[in-house]
């Protein structure tokens, strides 16, 4: 921005703790257009006089000395397109935080002034985006959640294309005659209505169903993948905007369930075979052709089982109430036990569960089966069951209840395990090809399982989380993959039940319409929700070391033969992490750069006596660390006056050069702050704290070779709510600063 | 000429489903109209301290939503507003607001110096009534909109410290209701959830004995925003509990309380284990349970809570609390494997009660379909949709998901209008 109106508000008790005028002073030696001060500047007169000053023309960046960021930010909203507003939070990290009237403080303002007014000179106006956006939705998969998907995006308004690997639609559901209730008062079984769902969609105006359909390639970008589908009659290729992954589950295989007699005794079978059977109204043992007198259902068959599937399917206890329901109904002699380890009815089955209880035929106990035997009839060895210790139980067939695979592939392990089978072969030592073959061997699984075909760098499917599962925010943000426009729903995207795959397919289909209209508007999807800036690389510069390629979280960037990026920007949610990757410092955002952030790094002042006036960076996540700063001061909690705070997108988008640039100005130690990573990670960008930590340590190794102590460097991980840690941190990392004495660099 | 705007859909609650269905719907270029009866949104979950099964604080996750709903031209949000009645239209509903009197307006700045001056207490509706705090006030820390409110009805005779105090103009004691009416193609009920009253369940010692505590209130013990800084202390003599229990299905899978599984209560009570076990590592933990329902996924974290040293798993009903001896608290647990009676002691007993919808206790003049527990289902030629628990008892991932979902079909129901 060229043209900077500096406005300081004196409300709050600014006016009171600084001197405003030697304040206005340091704004107007940067040369600003205009200087303004006002008591309330959030008050309609206040917000007035920025109004007029964009409405003449007299500046083109607004500098609000006042309050966070995070407060009054409908007030301090102006036409974006006219103005950029650079907010310097001197209430929270000044005035709330540092004792009035004092020398320290007042330089703390000071800085902060500085700081601000160089990042909104650096800032750019987003270049007007243009381009052709394919409003249609493909939804891959032809079963509930895929069907509901697809029922969705066309009530939305949205032409859709379902492709589904079969031969006709209706997915592991499609054969059932029965429901469970929905509606009051739940105690009976509703008929299945998946019928009139494939009658509807196959005749649906705005929706293309392609049967017996392999995805071979899915290339592009949202709003323009190009989709190549081959199916038995031959290939075609369309342009889809955004994509809806329904691909179901499968049971699991319990051939691996020998333990439960499965494969041993004929009468052994699973829940699917007796769902065939129900639907086909017999009911007959294999064995015998008899209709058997008493079943015995196994819950958890494969499940909750750290040999099996660890998790539990969310849907088998309530599968096993149905078919018991059933076998009352349709054959009211048969008499049904039910083995479980805890029975799973979640809100209203309960109801359900209470009414097949209390069905005369039907019998329930808590149990493990440690093993199934018997000739003729079957006897279920029963440990730990409510019956007591090591009873038998007998039944004419058992029905194992096993649990759900995902129809997933993991886009990432896909990749890992091509790129170690290419390195196998032209590794460049036989210790590198070994060490290939072995992961490569570990990976193998992996082989052939595909089933977008993305073409990303990253791998061809969503990156998986746990157990096949897609990656995701899965408690706030749950259908946000790492692949921009591509959402999953049913029971590809978690376990869950029928009802709640129905309605996860409207849920994705809601984003994928919303991510087509976002990038219509030309602005970034969830988190940076209506950001327009888009990143810009000065790829003559690219030295080609695909750091930005590898660990863009989102898949957002190719990369041609030479390992030169290719950008995809509809793919990209603006977190920065490319920025901080880049050892060149090619790549910048118009509102967001290395060269900003560096640049107010230089507008820092810093004493060079260091017994007087030590100085320390932080680096905090805007979105994490921020917040908890700004409820500390909130609180009123005082801390370090020697610290400097650069808000970041991202703890990912560190670039080391910042941490260089602040150490060879002479800033004594710079902390960064960002989200908690691992397992449970907390960083909305999901990747960009640990990759953070990851690049640090790697600084400090660099430090310790330029005679420099890596204690001089600290990266902290600090939740939302830990605002009562920041003042201990700062005032820590302060008195280890103290104790490493003056950066010898300072004053150089 | 210009088409007329479309209508809007209203969402009714700005908890985590009404926010979601908004967000959602609005980032998809539709207006929308998000209506809160408090003074600022959250509902419940900016209660909860963290969630299972990360262990984060929802604010995180609060934070991205309240940016996403500030920066949204599309969505307006309506605190301290409730519906005062609806009609149907041709093209959906018309219907009136009734927004609260604004005694404190816009142009406050949240700068503290009312509250430094104002001289009544009264108990924190945000820590559910566990402290007191004054009049005026900020609602919590992470308050969205950050403006103070202010419980008039607390106010002594005459006293107008806090305008006094207020440099900006913000505060206007004799601010008055208003009324407004609204045209919107579909609306999307989210009004969530309360925990089912301790009161009622006085055999186990809830709203009799006061170290017999619900789940939700061990949630504001743990948050550094509670009513203790986030020390998890007995309410009865401030001292830190050496024996916890819990007790699962406290009033749920009840027919003489409520009937269904609150689906959420198990994880719940797991998690509160381990704010515990991290506080006070030497503490012993039992939970006494019907069944462990900890689905999908969430079995990791009943895996990883049930390792815990010192925390015990019993499957048995509680039957009676009462007040023991060493000022414990005395349980008796029918063991249903053992068929027999166990007794225990605890200094704390935390009741996992169930959720129970609002509207089973706040009436809503709108024409619902509800079911007999007053969950509230569908009505596609009504145009009306439910999310969240208002819809059905589930966790902030489920409801999340759902939100989504009723957002999509509330703007499918409401098109073309």
């Amino acid at each position: 921005m060229e043209r900077i109106g500096t406005f300081i508000c004196t409300g709050c008790g600014i006016g009171e703790a600084l001197d405003v005028e030697a304040l206005a002073g340091v704004a107007r030696e940067l040369q600003c257009a205009t200087c303004t001060t006002h008591p309330a500047l959030c008050s309609p007169e206040g917000v007035a006089l920025v109004r007029e000053a964009v409405a003449a023309g007299t500046i083109d960046g607004a500098l609000l000395v006042a309050c966070s960021p995070r407060a009054k930010m409908a007030e301090f909203t102006f036409d974006a397109d006219k103005v950029a507003v650079e907010r310097v939070a001197v209430r929270e990290q000044v005035v709330w935080s540092h004792p009035p009237k004092d020398e320290d403080t007042q330089m703390l303002a000071e800085d902060l002034l500085r700081m601000g007014h160089t990042r909104l000179a650096k800032t750019q106006f987003p270049k007007p985006f243009a381009e052709t956006i394919e409003r249609t939705v493909l939804v891959v998969g032809g079963g509930l959640a895929g069907m509901e998907a697809a029922r969705a995006a066309a009530a939305l308004g949205h032409p859709v294309v379902v492709v589904e690997a079969t031969s006709a639609l209706g997915g592991a559901l499609a054969a059932s005659r029965d429901a469970l209730p929905e509606a009051p008062p739940f105690d009976s079984l509703h008929p299945n209505r998946i019928r009139d769902l494939v009658e509807e969609v196959s005749h649906h105006p705005a929706i293309r169903v392609v049967t017996n359909a392999r995805l071979t390639r899915i290339a592009g970008q949202p709003g323009q993948f190009s989709v190549d589908v081959q199916t038995d009659t031959g290939a075609e290729s369309f342009t889809v905007g955004a994509i809806v992954q329904a691909t179901g589950a499968r049971p699991y295989d319990a051939g691996k369930l020998a333990h439960l007699g499965y494969g041993q005794h004929p009468d052994v079978i699973t829940s699917q075979q007796l769902e065939a059977m129900l639907a086909s109204g017999t009911l007959r043992r294999p064995s015998d052709g008899q209709l058997p007198s008493r079943i015995a259902f196994v819950q958890c068959a494969g499940s909750r089982d750290p040999e099996h599937l660890p998790y539990c399917s969310a849907e088998c206890c309530g599968t096993t109430l149905r078919q018991v329901a059933a076998i009352h109904r349709d054959f009211p002699s048969v008499e049904t036990a039910v083995v479980y380890r805890d029975m799973r009815t979640p809100g209203q089955l309960e109801r359900f569960y209470a009414a097949v209880q209390n069905h005369p035929k039907s019998f329930f106990t808590r149990g493990e089966v440690a093993a199934v035997g018997g000739n003729g009839r079957l006897s279920l060895t029963l440990k730990d069951s409510l019956l007591g210790n090591n009873v038998a139980l007998e039944a004419d067939l058992v029905v194992l209840a096993v649990g759900m695979v995902p129809n997933a592939a993991d886009g990432e392990a896909i990749r890992a395990l091509h790129d170690a089978q290419r390195r196998a072969q032209t590794g460049e030592s036989e210790t590198q090809r070994e060490e290939a073959r072995k992961l490569a061997e570990k990976l193998a699984a992996h082989e052939g399982t595909e089933i977008l075909n993305l073409v990303y760098r990253q791998g061809p499917d969503l990156p998986a989380l746990k157990y096949g599962f897609p990656d995701s925010h899965f408690i706030c943000f749950p259908y946000e993959t790492r692949r921009t426009g591509i959402y999953a729903a049913g029971a590809v995207h978690a376990p869950m039940d029928a009802a709640q795959a129905a309605e996860d397919g409207w849920g994705a289909a809601m984003k994928a319409v919303q991510c087509i209209e976002a990038i219509s508007r030309g602005e970034a999807v969830h988190p940076r929700s209506g950001d327009r800036g888009i990143p810009d690389f000065f790829l003559q510069r690219c030295t080609q070391c695909k750091r930005c390629t590898e660990e863009c979280p989102f898949g957002t960037l190719n990369e041609d033969e030479k390992g030169t990026p290719q950008l995809n920007p509809l793919r990209c949610r603006r977190c920065g992490i490319c920025m901080g990757a880049c050892p060149e410092r090619i790549i910048s955002f118009p509102d967001y750069s290395v060269d900003a952030v560096a640049s107010m790094i230089k507008a820092m002042s810093v004493p060079e006596e260091f017994e007087e006036k030590p100085r320390i960076l932080a680096l905090m996540c805007e979105n994490d660390a921020l917040p908890a700063l700004d409820a500390a001061a909130l609180a009123r909690k005082p801390w370090n006056p020697w610290v400097r705070v650069i808000p970041i997108r991202c703890l990912g988008s560190t670039n080391i050069v910042w941490i260089a640039e602040a150490l060879s100005r002479g800033i004594d130690g710079v902390i960064l702050i960002g989200c908690k990573y691992g397992d449970d990670y907390q960083c909305h960008y999901v990747r960009g704290s640990e990759l953070a930590h990851t690049r640090l340590s790697n600084v400090q190794e660099t430090l310790t070779r330029l005679a420099l102590e890596p204690e001089r460097i600290r990266v902290v991980e600090l939740a939302h709510d830990e605002f009562d840690r920041i003042p201990q941190l700062f005032d820590e990392f302060a008195s280890t600063l103290e104790e490493l004495g003056p950066n010898p660099l300072k004053g150089f | 000429m210009s088409e007329p705007k479309p209508r809007p859909m209203l969402v009714i609650g700005a908890g985590i489903a009404g926010i979601t269905a908004a967000l959602e719907a609005a980032e998809a270029g539709r207006e929308v109209v998000l209506v809160e009866r408090e003074a600022s949104v959250g509902g419940r979950v900016l209660r909860t301290h963290h969630y299972f099964p990360k262990l984060c604080p929802p604010s995180c996750g609060m934070e991205i939503n309240t940016r996403r709903l500030e920066r949204n031209p599309r969505i307006t949000v309506l605190t301290a507003t409730t519906v005062a009645g609806a009609n149907r239209t041709t093209g959906g509903w018309s219907v009136t607001l009734n927004h609260a009197p604004a005694y404190v307006n816009s142009r406050c700045t949240a700068c503290g110096e009312c509250q430094a001056v104002c001289p009544a207490k009264v108990a924190d509706p945000f820590n559910l009534g566990m402290c007191q705090v004054p009049a005026i006030r900020l609602p919590h820390p992470n308050a969205w909109p950050k403006r103070f409110v202010l419980d008039r009805s607390a106010c002594p005779a005459d006293c107008r410290a806090c305008v006094d105090a207020c440099r900006y103009g913000a505060i206007d004691l004799a601010a008055t209701p208003t009324t407004s009416t609204l045209e919107v193609s579909a609306i999307v009920v989210a009004t969530g959830w309360q925990p089912y009253p301790l009161d009622k369940l006085p055999e186990l010692g809830g709203g009799v004995l006061s170290d017999v505590i619900s789940n939700v209130q061990m949630e504001r013990l743990a948050a550094a925003s509670g009513p203790t800084g986030g020390k998890i202390l007995r309410p009865s003599d401030g001292k830190a509990p050496t024996r916890v229990a819990f007790v699962q299905c406290a009033g749920s899978r009840d027919v003489n309380h409520l009937p269904y599984c609150s689906g959420v209560c198990c994880l719940a009570s797991l998690k509160q284990a381990m704010y515990v076990k991290e506080q006070l590592p030497e503490a012993e933990v039992t939970i006494y349970y019907i069944d462990r329902r900890t689905p999908g996924r969430n079995e990791d974290f009943l895996l990883k809570a049930a390792g815990m040293a010192g925390v015990r798993l019993v499957k048995g009903k509680v039957g009676k609390v009462v007040q023991g001896e060493n000022s414990q608290l005395a349980l008796t647990v029918e063991d249903a494997e053992a068929g027999q009676l166990l007794h225990d002691r605890a200094d704390l007993v935390v009741l996992a009660t169930g959720m129970m919808p609002n509207l089973a206790t706040i009436p809503l003049p709108l024409e619902l379909c509800r079911d007999t527990d007053a969950f509230v289902l569908d009505d596609s030629k009504g145009r009306i949709f439910a999310a969240g628990v208002a819809r059905r008892p589930e966790d902030v991932a489920a409801t999340v998901r759902d939100a989504t979902g009723a957002a999509a079909k509330a703007l499918a129901a409401g098109r073309g209008v």
